[in-house]
């Protein structure tokens, strides 16, 4: 075996045969992605409740247009109480050619929406009674794929979050371990390069987080999430091994620095945990204040995490590789140069 | 380079300061090739620091290093594997068997897995090569890390404190791993503060203390050029005092609750004297050690 392939080979056992890496490997990012992917499997479609009293073709063509849930009651009365008591916005009376709605002021926007709803109900029904073709047609796209779905933002977030704190720690670690107990000094007296040192540890990360990725992504394709790749999905491999990189080289950083595993881990986690929150690890960042939009374009997570959502449920094209490879790779670049300058064999 | 009849190591006036700390002070010294030499001292005497410059791995403020003929520092990949240190702390990578750490050491030398097992055999871990690091005893860790340092067959041995914090049976086991790398030929430098035990083990040995050595020779040597006396204890109440001093050969009588000591120059006139006597009760022979020979050079008692 050669130097690079064994001292591989070494890494990758020191991982594998270890529980607690294994697990906050594996298992950790995964429970997150379970009990998201679960507690927002719902959310985006989510259809508005409307109380409906007596019958005809409005509350029909209502119900037909499968945009909101009636709930019907037999009398008015039983209606607006459920109304008044906030359990609904709304309510729509149909009484031969009279239609009444009778709302909860208090929940403005609710009651907006069933009162256009209504509005447009309506006059489609009075349309068709006229007996003509309408002139005027809406044609409704929706813009994303399915993109209201947590599971297309939550994937595609955890993944990177996953496999952020694996190269961070996982290179750290071995760093901070290694020259420790002395296998660096001993490495040191034995003829390998420290190229060789450095390549294989790069190799055994990028195999770890590939079999991350593959993990993450087959789960959130079960038919319980319900995660849609799209077409142009391997494009986010670039984007992907480039955030491995920038990563790999923050964890030579704090592994040059720190002088114990404990200072490594509490400083990987300082590093790496705020930076999920702020770059749309669990929630998507647009939705997030400017401020946050813009303190976070400067995390390499957030450029890692936008890059492999833009190829894998966005469905962008190829250009939109080089925003982020670029700053994956210029980070890799600088962190690489001061994790060289700081690099020691030995605590002296 | 390398000729043979040319020394294996050759140190010349090394010093090396840590700040205000003269950590080495001017110390010489020249191992041959196929020759067991021992570095002794107390910690802090500046061992260690001796053994990690002629290593290659720090530079000396002031001195030159040959190690079989070169400088080994700065690093020198060429000069790498005909050298092979055991380090102090047991450095193995983690969680790999004792196996596995062979192999992958062997591999950054080329090694193969047929040598691996030779070693294992050697410091006697065969049953053990299926057993992770972190399983293996304080003993078993030494013995690997000692075949750690020889699985890649080098010229030159370093071993720092092998058997320090080890009990005395592994001690000795370690004693015959250390005696059979001497048979295969290989040079060893080490270092110990155990006089006794390189006193047993070493052909030649250096007395450290505060960074200079104090004497250089074979133990025997030493201890011979010390002339110091012997002491013959007895049980308390075998002799008087005074019958003792009366005896030929005695030079000087002490007794305690234990035994009663009597030091001579004349040993084997005094023994017979007791014999003749029928005084043997609890008889034992104390000849001048190595931690006589650091006494009477530091005037004070050898503390490890």
């Amino acid at each position: 075996m050669s130097a690079f392939k064994s001292l591989s080979m070494a890494m990758l056992k020191g991982f594998y045969r270890d529980k607690a890496t294994l697990f906050f490997t594996f298992v950790f990012p995964l429970m997150f992605l379970v009990v998201f992917g679960l507690i927002f499997r719902d959310a985006g479609s989510e259809k508005i409740d409307i109380g409906v009293v007596g019958n005809g073709k409005v509350i029909a063509t209502l119900e037909q247009s499968g945009l909101a849930d009636l709930q019907r009651f037999d009398n008015l009365d039983a209606a607006v109480q459920e109304v008044r008591a906030g359990n609904l916005p709304a309510v729509v009376i149909e009484q031969g050619d009279q239609i009444t709605l009778r709302y909860a002021a208090s929940d403005q926007t609710q009651s907006r929406i069933v009162s256009g709803l209504l509005d447009g109900v309506v006059g489609a029904v009075n349309q068709a009674e006229t007996g003509q073709q309408p002139r005027y047609l809406v044609r409704a796209d929706q813009v994303e794929d399915s993109s209201l779905k947590a599971i297309q933002y939550l994937t595609p977030g955890i993944m990177s979050w996953g496999i952020a704190i694996t190269a961070v720690f996982g290179s750290a670690l071995t760093l901070v371990s290694w020259r420790k107990k002395q296998v660096l000094r001993r490495l040191r007296l034995a003829p390998v390069g420290v190229n060789t040192l450095l390549t294989s540890r790069v190799t055994v990360t990028i195999a770890i987080a590939i079999v991350q990725a593959v993990i993450f992504i087959g789960v959130g394709l079960l038919p319980v999430f319900g995660l849609q790749l799209t077409g142009t999905w391997w494009l986010s491999i670039p984007v992907f091994l480039c955030g491995v990189l920038a990563f790999f080289s923050i964890g030579m950083v704090v592994g040059a620095f720190a002088k114990t595993e404990e200072a490594a881990t509490a400083a990987a986690n300082v590093i790496v945990l705020p930076m999920a929150f702020l770059s749309g690890t669990f929630f998507p960042i647009d939705q997030a204040p400017e401020w946050v939009r813009n303190v976070s374009n400067v995390f390499p997570l957030r450029h890692l995490n936008d890059g492999v959502m833009d190829f894998m449920v966005r469905g962008k094209a190829v250009d939109a590789l080089l925003v982020p490879c670029a700053v994956l790779l210029g980070f890799t670049l600088v962190m690489g140069l001061i994790a060289a300058r700081v690099f020691r064999w030995e605590d002296s | 380079m390398t000729t043979t009849g040319v020394a294996a190591i050759a140190a010349t006036d090394i010093h090396k300061s840590y700040g205000t700390l003269k950590a080495v002070d001017g110390v010489s010294f020249e191992v041959a090739e196929g020759e067991f030499f021992g570095i002794l001292g107390p910690n802090g005497a500046g061992k260690t620091t001796i053994l990690e410059i002629v290593e290659g791995l720090r530079e000396p403020d002031a001195g030159q290093v040959r190690l079989l003929g070169e400088s080994p520092w700065p690093r020198r990949i060429g000069l790498l594997p005909r050298i092979g240190v055991q380090l102090q702390a047991s450095s193995f990578f983690e969680k790999l068997t004792a196996r596995e750490q062979l192999e992958t050491f062997g591999s950054l030398y080329g090694v193969g897995a047929a040598r691996v097992q030779d070693m294992l055999e050697l410091v006697g871990l065969a049953d053990k090569a299926n057993t992770r690091e972190d399983k293996l005893s304080g003993g078993q860790r030494q013995r690997l890390s000692i075949a750690c340092a020889l699985v890649h067959d080098p010229d030159v041995v370093f071993l720092d404190e092998p058997t320090a914090a080890l009990d005395p049976q592994a001690r000795r086991n370690l004693w015959d791993v250390l005696r059979a790398i001497q048979a295969r030929g290989k040079t060893i430098l080490y270092t110990t503060h155990y006089l006794d035990e390189a006193e047993i083990l070493c052909d030649r040995v250096a007395i450290m203390d505060d960074g200079r050595i104090l004497a250089l020779d074979s133990p025997a040597k030493l201890v011979r050029g010390l002339d110091a006396p012997t002491r013959v204890l007895l049980e308390p109440g075998a002799l008087t005092e005074a019958e003792a001093t009366g005896l030929p050969g005695a030079d000087e009588v002490h007794s305690d609750e234990s035994s009663l000591t009597i030091t001579t120059r004349e040993p084997a006139k005094l023994l017979s004297a007791l014999a003749e006597r029928g005084s043997l009760a609890g008889l034992q022979v104390r000849t001048a050690t190595l931690e006589d020979v650091f006494l009477s050079l530091t005037g004070r008692e050898y503390r490890a």
